[in-house]
């Protein structure tokens, strides 16, 4: 009885390995395919979609992206710049308001961390409209700045640090840090900064994907070509001019998201844990 | 000396805020104004700079109700999010089960979280033209294999047919967001007391029982936090229907995002129009926003409440367990 129990707690175990490598494939075979492709010409592609096996057209793929419109060094240049620059002020002042609501007693906190909750999951899109007419009337249109001062004011990024800082920080540290002599805002930066560390690490993770990933905005704010971002260019693939050119779409893709892997596999855990963080805090 | 310390200290919290609330009211607050105030004007055109109020202010809100195409997109938008959606929570919800039991020590749960949740920090722009090449036709990838391995006699042309379109972005949008949800479901799991299932365990509830009886009614904050955020993502799902399908064949993938961003940006620059529209997407979502809110403000007191009843549900369950195994 009790061992074909066990044998069929095994048959069972078996199984759900079995299901989790199915859906494992499932996610990685697409990026397979799409890196193996790119490196395999349109023919190839075209006599059989599907290869596990690289072949050595790389160079000739790169050459008929960039010949076109695809130019994945100003991509890349002013991703970076949008991604870094909104990351490092979300995560700077949004460690900052976290600590106006933490460390200190004023009237309005209450009221203002009401807010921050009311106003967390409204998402830009809905109001886009407003943001580009108000944005081409400033003749901030095709200004990077535009998307990234909005960042100041991150209400999720705060919502986290504020829970975080609850649970890590204590006053006493800031009442002798007073008796020491430092001012608020040198307390701020000394001794709480470093305090929150992890959390910032983990925020910037996240701030820093979401910001690189993101195309509406910057699709409609960013006409000149100089200013596209990687998601606009990896738009471009889909026009008219790369129909045929299979081979040099495929590779379009994977140099958008390399870095995305990159930092995926480097980082993996810490943004798991994150996740998870997130919705024990959320 | 106390007193007058933390009178002056005060001042800070108000210095400290002043750049989140002056970013906010530009960036955030006033653009929400004007998007709604631009709902009841005349502004249409490119370049254009001028425009006043309508003389029937509520025009656009009434031709935008009125309007087929967009009734059409929240139709398509509620479809393509509950083909999304109830598989993802399902399927969550299964691995969250086989994970979580003492029983099954699945090993390996580190690297399937990994490879699960991959697809999710991916661009979706990235993502929605490499499944457009995917499925293309005759002889993109997946059509390679199924005729291939005899499911199909010959290439099938996805991307004109409706439904199948549909379906694809429902499944694009399943496969980039299962691996968040099982996680923070997992997590979720993990924030119960063990204590309870300890006493489950000895009660002899088997891992169904367990499931059904414990994990899930104190996983319900966490799957109501799920379904609406999901609920608020799908109803501002733009990247995927407008690169891997453009909103067709047929505005068979015309999304309510993708019907704003159609009017405003691209050719018929209706930005009056696309701001009622933006303004009535906005209102639903306030809607799910504020569940969530009070949700978040209750939670604590939610799961005191829930601990409770918890506690004396679990009461009789032993019970009920007790007196089974005994008989």
């Amino acid at each position: 009885m009790k061992r074909s129990n066990s044998v069929g707690r095994s048959a069972f175990r078996l199984f759900i390995y079995a299901f989790c490598v199915f859906l494992a494939m499932m996610s990685l075979f697409p990026f397979v395919v799409m890196f193996v492709n790119a490196t395999r010409s349109t023919f190839e592609i075209q006599q059989s979609g599907v290869s596990l096996i690289p072949s050595r057209f790389l160079a000739s793929n790169y050459a008929i992206l960039t010949g076109k419109t695809f130019d994945p060094f100003v991509g890349f240049y002013n991703s970076v710049i949008i991604s870094t620059g909104a990351t490092a002020l979300a995560i700077y002042f949004s460690t900052l308001t976290a600590y106006a609501l933490v460390a200190y007693s004023w009237k309005m906190r209450q009221a203002f961390f009401t807010v921050i909750l009311a106003v967390m999951m409204i998402p830009a899109q809905v109001t886009s409209i407003g943001f580009y007419q108000f944005m081409y009337r400033i003749g901030m249109t095709n200004n990077l700045l535009a998307l990234i001062l909005p960042a100041i004011a991150s209400p999720a990024t705060v919502f986290f640090m504020r829970q975080y800082m609850l649970g890590s920080l204590h006053l006493e540290l800031v009442d002798s840090a007073r008796i020491d002599g430092s001012g608020e805002f040198s307390t701020f930066n000394r001794i709480i900064l470093p305090i929150m560390k992890p959390a910032m690490a983990t925020q910037a993770i996240f701030i820093f994907v979401g910001s690189w990933n993101n195309l509406f905005l910057p699709m409609i704010l960013l006409t000149n070509k100089d200013k596209y971002t990687l998601p606009i260019m990896v738009s471009l693939l889909r026009g008219d001019i790369y129909r045929t050119e299979y081979g040099a779409v495929y590779l379009g893709l994977v140099l958008t998201v390399l870095p995305l892997f990159v930092i995926y596999f480097l980082l993996s855990k810490y943004i798991i844990a994150g996740v998870a963080l997130g919705a024990v805090k959320g | 000396m106390k007193r007058r310390r933390r009178i002056s200290y005060a001042k800070y919290g108000y210095i400290f805020s002043i750049p989140f609330v002056l970013t906010f009211l530009i960036f955030s607050l006033y653009p929400t104004l004007y998007t709604a105030f631009i709902g009841f004007t005349d502004l249409k055109g490119l370049l254009k700079t001028s425009f006043s109020v309508l003389e029937d202010p509520f025009q656009n809100f009434r031709l935008i109700l009125n309007n087929a195409s967009f009734k059409l997109s929240l139709a398509n938008t509620l479809k393509i999010w509950v083909m999304n959606f109830i598989p993802q929570i399902l399927l969550a919800l299964l691995l969250t089960a086989w994970f979580t039991s003492n029983h099954n020590k699945i090993k390996g749960q580190g690297l399937f979280k990994v490879v699960f949740y991959l697809p999710n920090i991916i661009t979706a722009a990235t993502i929605a033209i490499l499944f457009n090449v995917l499925f293309g036709y005759p002889m993109g990838p997946i059509n390679d294999i199924l005729v291939k391995i005899g499911a199909l006699s010959q290439p099938y042309y996805f991307l004109t047919d409706k439904t199948a379109s549909q379906v694809i972005v429902a499944f694009i949008q399943f496969w980039m967001w299962y691996g968040y949800t099982m996680i923070i479901l997992i997590s979720g799991v993990l924030g119960i007391n063990p204590e309870i299932f300890e006493a489950a365990d000895i009660d002899g509830a088997n891992d169904v029982q367990t499931f059904f009886l414990i994990t899930l009614p104190n996983l319900r904050t966490i799957l109501l936090f799920v379904l609406i955020t999901s609920m608020i993502g799908g109803l501002n799902m733009f990247d995927i229907p407008r690169l891997f399908n453009l909103g067709q064949p047929g505005n068979a993938t015309l999304t309510t995002s993708l019907f704003i961003y159609n009017q405003a940006f691209s050719g018929s620059y209706l930005y009056n129009r696309a701001a009622a529209a933006s303004m009535i997407v906005f209102a639903i979502i306030a809607v799910f926003s504020l569940l969530i809110f009070l949700l978040m403000r209750d939670k604590n007191l939610a799961r005191e409440k829930k601990e409770a009843r918890q506690l004396a549900r679990q009461l009789k369950q032993g019970n009920f367990l007790k007196k089974g195994g005994g008989q």
